[in-house]
């Protein structure tokens, strides 16, 4: 049972008892992401979180490693495109601690000037990581090639040329703007006593001045009115295929049918951000895995369909095998996800895709970190009433909602297509 | 023979319930009600180390075959059963193990584990399935190829295990090796090494350990193989000189470099001190000290850091670090001075006490999940640990000296005998 409060100064608190363990985490979210970046500061949100882990005016740079884990604790943090959160999960005793440390980043880090200059590298650097993996760098270009207005067409992590040159002053004006009480959302799970936990909340934010509620940007992508495709051709071992189409935001109607339709192509997945990925879908029957693994065209398919603030992207990938031309899998690809847009789907596969989606549910929350996170995901993107309601949301799609959803989402003209070409590796001296 | 029953309920801890049937098989069993759920874990000591000399990569193929088909049911038949009740499998194989691990609504748990005992015992291993899935293993194979981080690890391995060692080979073989592996290579090595006596199948979840352990007794019980005796692996020898390894990838951004040394086997002694230095090292907070010093301080990394993988021969103490081209010789000199560091002046008391606490107290977030409950208990059966393991662990870790601490590193750390391996756009 979840307990909601909002201070005065507006931040929202979400609390939830959870006795299974002795452990409690503490996840403090913020309405900002890399969709609220302007040009010139792209990947600021990600360096802004990078720099809230280095020291408050309380925690002095020194001494920011050991507070939570003298509890056991672990703690991290992600930025995306809608989201910027931070987490600490650790034993029941470690709360006041963890209440603390995100106290004091909401309103008193520090932005030493040598700290900013020294994390442009270790935010190059994990650019450059993500640019070594060619299925990486396919999805940032498809991506950026489906959205021509919204910022959602741009990297979280930024692109290469604001890294080199945003400044310490842009960092720290974006953390003030951004981290206000009033535009966060502070969830704690675990074992833990609610009223004990919202007044030691109170304690520690409650004084927080709240601020000026942050501008946002309002770009709408307009309706897209062709198929867009994009080749990159570069060294490498392995050709990838990525699809992505125009979806619907999290609040809308059309999302739940879409997760079913993703569930019928490439088997479910659940909706956690944090979790989902670890582990593979069930997929062996899936219409996308049977077209395109079984025959050998392709070694891996899969599917991306997240709940976002504002409408996304649904992106298939598909890996193919060594010596498969992309042609081929492209083909085969398109030819199916035709099929489902005039046909439909059957009962039988409605009540798998139902039965698997339940099953992932339950999955997604198998741990207070898990259960803290699609809280304060859901919060942060949408409402935690939106997570509750989902489950029914997903019982309650028929075979012609899923019908409807399809004809709307997977028009030629609504999406975008990329092929990652391999040329010969040159230098790789591979054997 | 009833099966032999043992239990650790008395003591504070896991206490999950140990059954050896009498064809040798083991199942661990274990109670939780966090969710709804039953976490499965089928491990045969059957690694990529059994692979036949002239073969490594048998075993994976068998892994990717193993729930494609039984003798009494067709692969789509399975595919149908999973998919039905939301369930993917994950299979695994590394040096000693083959494992199949999947979560289950507890509704599901009975025709669940019955059909994970068939792919296990009966897999049919049709010619088509083999057929797809080494175009599969191929293409997995040559995204390594392309992968610098995957690259520079394969690469140190095979230099700290020479001479075709089961540690230093390639889990999933060469393209050639699995091109020319035939139905009857893989169904002598499935003969050959699964057999009750290698199974260790553990169950955790919302279900009754008395239950569960019943119905894998009536999945497992009649099943009466025998593995061949498993190979001896040949002696592990340390490096006696520095070696530096580069292969240029000049199509990537970014460089991976691997770092390491041959260490210690799970049951040495000097274990716990040995994690414990390893996590003063490289692990505490983001990176140990490694971190401090090449991300933190330095910022040349996103990521940095030491683990060490004590196995039932002597595993590697590997560094591993992810830098732009320009700074792989500064990275690779602050890996040296930081050695050189530990080496000479060892680390401080303040420093094994941190790591102590933190590792003591992180024993219940690491055993909160059926999943992570499941793979500690395979740990625990595969070392001999004792079913009382959990609750005897902060003892182990309480009782290392700063002495044994630093008595480690000075046993494995040495820059002399490092074998570094870089892999990315950048040549020596």
């Amino acid at each position: 049972m979840v307990r909601s409060t909002v201070l005065d100064n507006g931040l929202k608190v979400l609390v939830q008892e959870e006795h299974t363990a002795p452990l409690a985490s503490v996840w403090c979210w913020y309405k900002v992401g890399s969709k609220d970046e302007r040009p010139g500061l792209t990947g600021v949100s990600h360096w802004v979180e990078h720099m809230n882990f280095k020291g408050t005016t309380n925690i002095p740079r020194d001494q920011v490693k050991g507070i939570i884990e003298q509890f056991g604790g672990s703690w991290n943090g992600y930025t995306w495109i809608d989201e910027t959160t931070y987490f600490e999960t650790a034993t029941r005793d470690a709360l006041d601690r963890m209440l603390f440390i995100e106290s004091e980043r909401m309103g008193s880090c520090l932005y030493h000037p040598d700290d900013c200059e020294s994390e442009r590298t270790v935010i190059i650097s994990e650019l450059q990581g993500g640019e070594n993996d060619p299925d990486q760098l396919l999805d940032q270009e498809l991506t950026a090639t489906a959205f021509k207005a919204h910022p959602y067409r741009h990297p979280t992590i930024g692109w290469l040329p604001d890294l080199q040159t945003m400044t310490r002053d842009d960092l720290y004006g974006y953390y003030r703007r951004h981290y206000v009480p009033n535009n966060a959302t502070l969830v704690i799970v675990g074992d833990v006593d609610t009223d004990e936990a919202l007044r030691r909340v109170d304690r520690y934010f409650g004084a927080i001045t709240p601020g000026d509620p942050p501008a946002r940007i309002r770009t709408v992508e307009p309706e897209q009115t062709g198929e867009r495709r994009l080749a990159i051709r570069k060294e490498g071992t392995t050709a990838y295929l990525k699809v992505g189409y125009h979806a619907p935001s999290a609040t809308d109607p059309l999302f739940a049918p879409l997760l079913i339709l993703d569930a019928v192509l490439t088997g479910a997945k659940g909706v956690n951000l944090w979790s989902s990925f670890r582990v593979p879908p069930p997929q062996r029957s899936a219409r996308l895995y049977r077209v395109l693994v079984e025959k050998g065209l392709a070694s891996a398919i899969s599917g991306s369909l997240m709940p976002t603030a504002e409408p996304f992207l649904y992106t298939l990938s598909a890996t193919a095998t060594d010596g498969t031309a992309l042609d081929a899998v492209g083909t085969a690809l398109l030819d199916e996800i035709d099929r489902v847009r005039r046909n439909g789907i059957t009962d039988a596969e409605l009540a798998k895709a139902k039965a698997q989606l339940r099953a992932r549910l339950v999955f997604d929350n198998d741990s207070v970190t898990n259960i803290a996170h699609q809280l304060g995901y859901f919060a942060t993107v949408a409402s935690v009433d939106l997570f509750a309601i989902l489950p029914a949301r997903i019982a309650a799609v028929t075979v012609d909602d899923a019908a409807a959803v399809a004809d709307a989402v997977f028009l030629p003209s609504n999406r975008t297509v990329g092929w990652f070409e391999p040329l010969p590796v040159g230098n790789g001296s591979l054997k | 023979m009833p099966p032999r029953v043992e239990s650790s309920h008395l003591r504070v801890g896991l206490a999950p319930i140990r059954t050896t049937l009498d064809n040798g098989a083991v199942v661990l069993a274990k109670s939780t009600s966090t969710t709804p759920a039953v976490a499965i874990s089928l491990a045969m000591r059957a690694g990529s180390a059994m692979d036949p000399d002239d073969a490594p990569g048998t075993t994976w193929l068998l892994s990717r075959l193993i729930d494609r088909g039984t003798t009494s049911r067709p692969a789509a038949v399975i595919a149908e059963e999973l998919d039905s009740r939301g369930i993917s499998l994950t299979v695994t194989v590394t040096r000693h193990s083959f494992t199949i691990v999947c979560t289950c609504l507890s509704e599901d748990f009975e025709p669940v584990i019955a059909l994970l005992g068939d792919m296990l015992m009966a897999p049919s291993l049709a010619e088509e399935e083999i057929a797809t899935r080494k175009g599969e293993v191929i293409t997995a194979i040559r995204q390594d190829d392309d992968n610098p981080a995957v690259r520079a690890m394969e690469t140190l391995m095979a230099h700290l295990y020479p001479g075709g060692h089961p540690y230093g080979r390639r889990t999933k073989g060469s393209i050639d090796i699995v091109e020319s592996l035939t139905r009857a290579d893989l169904a002598r090595q499935h003969a050959a090494r699964f057999a009750p006596a290698a199974l260790t199948a553990v169950l955790v979840g919302d279900v009754d350990p008395a239950r569960a352990t019943d119905v894998a007794a009536g999945v497992f019980g009649h099943w009466r193989t025998v593995a061949l005796p498993r190979p001896l692996l040949p002696p592990v020898v340390p490096a006696t000189r520095r070696q530096r390894i580069v292969i240029p990838m000049m199509n990537k951004a970014q460089a991976d470099i691997a770092y390491g040394f041959t260490a210690i086997a799970r049951r040495d002694p000097a274990y716990y001190a040995f994690w414990l230095m390893n996590n003063v090292f490289g692990q505490y907070a983001i990176g140990g000290r490694l971190g401090d010093s090449i991300r933190e301080r330095q910022g040349m990394a996103y990521y940095v850091s030491s683990s060490l993988d004590a196995n039932i021969a002597e595993g590697p103490l590997s560094i591993r670090a992810g830098v732009g081209p320009g700074n792989v010789d500064r990275a690779i000199a602050s890996i040296d001075e930081e050695i050189a560091s530990v080496v000479r002046d060892g680390i401080t008391q303040k420093e094994l006490d941190d790591s102590r606490r933190y590792l003591i107290g992180s024993i219940p977030r690491a055993l909160e999940t059926n999943a992570a409950i499941a793979n500690f208990l395979q740990t625990e059966e595969v070392f001999s640990l004792g079913l009382d393991y959990d609750a005897r662990l902060p003892d182990l870790l309480t009782a290392v000296t700063l002495d044994e601490v630093n008595a480690a590193a000075r046993r494995v750390l040495d820059p002399g005998r490092a074998t570094v391996v870089v892999a990315g756009p950048y040549e020596a």
